[in-house]
């Protein structure tokens, strides 16, 4: 069994053997976290590059940290901005990147396709860590492995996201990796943050929290980015944490306890309340950890696919 | 990269042996022989004129010289993407003996000596040029441009086309305005605010790809708005590259009650959707978008029922760099000129949507009474202005040959039965 594609562009025409393969690879590389000395050799002699053409921290971390721990030889390229205002394209970004016998990229970038616009033009491996509204499928790989270490099978299992769907690609690759495994997916949202025609990837839509979590066994709470109250696409904060915000007195209207997720950083006290954030019920920290093993995994299966 | 190509002047006698005319003017469809004269047409019947320079039409069809009455010419301000003698050149290989340009250029054709200057450039050309002169001034909305010198100058209509006339009242004086002059005003429909900064179409396939969408209101509400306000000022709007089946609606509806309003379609809204877009292909990204089969469907029945009037392209030519580049940063806009009559008798006429005389009308005739333009006619005496068909050629378009200055089309390689072999206008003659 391996990987069909030697990119990891999306979740989206994955296969649940695929999904499962790269799960099972991770079990073992968060074993190898968890030891006193957290470095194997298996990446020996590759070079990777991440290029940041978005502002991000934990993501850049977790990839870097996941290279380093595989031993790669990795090299750092930000840029906030397009590639347009900063002088060069990404043709000719990915040309020099050709030039330079780059073995894997890492890119994350404001614009839907650049990962996929790199694959058709470079011999390297292309991992996207994030492109625009499309997809962000480590983020979507950890959330999922965090799920099984939770309850183990995902088949059947209730899930919701909540938030901003329209301008999430966390959303996206979570909906086509967990619907791929079986669950059973719902977004919630006001109706200025579902994209149209979600309902065609057979999901159920709901714009109320209580309803929506009547049978929810996780609640995966995305970030709100405060510049959507400025295009007009909610009234204010402090409605969005009323009618959204994950609070004790919501989450204790719902029948069994659900565990919380967040992609991070997270806005406490709007879209999630602190001591929710903090309980027991928690993921978060568990799904940073695993981001690790998670890209790790991804590494090491592309590896060998030339 | 543009394919050099050059019309030949006509001998003094050229006869065209065996075509088969269509005259949708008079109604005529019959197979017969041309004798050129001059640039001029000198007889048509039974004509044997030994000596004479011969071709023969057998299994051709000779007809009014096609029009198309939405080009972008780049020039002045974009050589690099296209210019008039280049744009002419795709023109006349495309089987067109005439266009009109838009005057979104740089500058933008708001004053009488752009209008001269764009037409100077095309003078020695096959292919007549007939320049849209700008609603406003500098094409800001804000206020209106010289019409009336606009028009002296020769500008056959007026548009602020790539921008919509934003502000209403504007729009409501320039229709009125107009009226002095007998010119349509061409609205290119869409609410920037709806469009959002979106680059492809709002529906299924957006979602999927995480693109931000242009929804089909925002094609819509201008169109509503632009019917609304030519009842009230009795003045004709045209609404040009139509895309959404709403749209098709509402003008069936406004020509229901008796409103001037018409519209054009560009041939990649009746036979590609949004599903083109698929793996980020900014070939696929123009403005208006390419929107859903029912769209399609709709603008089909358009065509059909006689709602929409004109087939024009849109000929908009960028450079490799404005489309190979990050989908949201590509530039919007395919170029037309060469293919759009091969896919009109390919996918409507073969495929029973529209007959062949209609398609002519859409081609020929019904831009010209639009832009008041003089109809080539079958008779004795009247230029020779033809558009030669062969109807059942079967080919596929090379974009690697084009006349363009820019290669940004989705059709290479698409097939095509039926396709424009030449054209005789301004007693000059182009066949391949």
């Amino acid at each position: 069994m391996e990987l069909k594609s030697r990119h990891l562009l999306g979740l989206k025409g994955m296969s649940k053997e695929e999904i499962e393969l790269i799960l099972e690879t991770a079990v073992s590389f968060k074993e190898v976290l968890n030891r006193p000395v957290k470095k194997v050799p298996t990446l020996q002699g590759f070079t990777i590059v991440n290029l940041f053409f978005e502002p991000s921290t934990r993501t850049r971390i977790s990839f870097e940290l996941a290279q380093k721990r595989l031993s790669a030889d990795t090299i750092n390229f930000a840029s906030s901005g397009s590639s347009t205002s900063k002088g060069e394209t990404l043709k000719d970004t990915a040309q020099n990147i050709e030039s330079m016998k780059i073995d894997m990229v890492v890119i994350r970038h404001a614009s839907a396709g650049a990962p996929a616009f790199l694959s058709e033009r470079l011999k390297s491996n292309i991992i996207n860590a994030g492109d625009g509204q499309h997809e962000h499928p480590t983020q979507g790989l950890l959330d999922i492995f965090t799920l099984t270490e939770k309850f183990g099978d995902i088949k059947g299992l209730h899930v919701v996201i909540l938030g901003d769907i329209t301008h999430s690609r966390v959303a996206r690759s979570n909906i086509y990796g967990l619907k791929a495994l079986g669950a059973d997916v719902a977004v919630c949202g006001p109706p200025t943050l579902i994209p149209r025609h979600l309902e065609e990837l057979d999901i159920k839509v709901y714009h109320h929290l209580d309803e929506a979590i009547q049978n929810a066994d996780a609640l995966n709470v995305l970030r709100i980015q405060l510049e959507r109250q400025t295009s007009g696409l909610f009234p204010s904060v402090r409605e969005y944490h009323r009618t959204f915000g994950v609070t004790r007195e919501k989450l204790a209207k719902s029948k069994k306890a659900i565990t919380i997720m967040h992609p991070g950083p997270i806005n406490r006290g709007v879209e999630l309340d602190s001591d929710v954030a903090d309980s027991e019920h928690s993921v978060i920290l568990d799904q940073v950890l695993n981001g690790v093993a998670i890209r790790m995994a991804v590494l090491y299966l592309l590896s060998s696919k030339k | 990269m543009a394919r050099e190509v050059s019309a030949k002047p006509l001998p003094q006698h050229l006869l065209l042996k065996n075509a088969r005319l269509i005259d949708v003017l008079n109604r005529r469809d019959e197979v017969t022989d041309i004798l050129i004269k001059d640039g001029k047409i000198e007889k048509i019947g039974k004509i044997d004129q030994p000596g004479a320079d011969t071709i023969d039409l057998s299994g051709k069809i000779v007809t009014h010289g096609f029009i198309d009455m939405h080009v972008h010419l780049r020039e002045p301000g974009r050589e690099d993407k296209e210019t008039v003698w280049t744009g002419c050149n795709a023109a006349m290989a495309g089987g067109f003996t005439a266009i009109a340009c838009m005057p979104n250029t740089t500058p933008p054709i708001d004053s009488p000596d752009t209008v001269l200057f764009v037409k100077s450039r095309a003078e020695k050309h096959l292919v007549d040029v007939y320049p849209v002169g700008c609603v406003s001034k500098n094409r800001e909305g804000k206020e209106l441009a010289e019409i009336g010198n606009l028009v002296e100058a020769g500008a056959v209509g007026i548009s602020d086309d790539g921008d919509p006339v934003y502000n209403a009242e504007i729009m409501r004086r320039a229709l009125e305005y107009v009226k002095m002059f007998n010119i349509p005003v061409i609205e290119h429909a869409e609410d920037k605010q709806l469009s959002n900064r979106g680059s492809m179409h709002e529906g299924f396939t957006s979602t999927r790809l995480g693109i931000r969408g242009i929804p089909s209101i925002s094609e819509e509400t201008i169109v509503a708005r632009d019917i609304l306000l030519a009842e009230y000022t009795g003045s004709r709007v045209h609404i040009a590259h139509i895309s959404s089946g709403g749209t098709v609606r509402l003008v069936r509806e406004g020509k229901k009650r008796g409103i001037k309003v018409t519209c054009e379609v560009c041939p990649h809204h009746f036979t590609l959707t949004d599903l083109a877009v698929e793996n980020y292909n900014t070939f696929a990204k123009m403005n208006p978008p390419l929107r859903e089969q029912k769209d399609v469907d709709e603008i089909k029945k358009g065509l059909q029922d006689g709602t929409i009037d004109i087939i024009a392209t849109d000929h908009a030519p960028h450079t490799v760099e404005d489309k190979e580049c990050e989908f949201d940063h590509a530039a919007f806009g395919i170029t037309g000129l060469e293919t759009c009559v091969g896919i009109t008798l390919s996918d409507l006429v073969h495929k029973k949507v529209i007959s062949l005389d209609s398609a002519i009308d859409k081609l020929a005739i019904a831009p010209r009474k639009l832009l008041n333009l003089p109809i080539p006619e079958f008779t004795a005496g009247a230029l020779a202005t033809f558009t030669i068909l062969d109807l059942e050629k079967v080919w596929k378009y090379d974009v690697s040959q084009t006349c363009s200055k820019s290669v940004n089309t989705p059709y290479h390689n698409y097939e095509m039965r039926g396709k424009a072999i030449g054209v005789i206008h301004k007693n000059k003659i182009f066949m391949e």
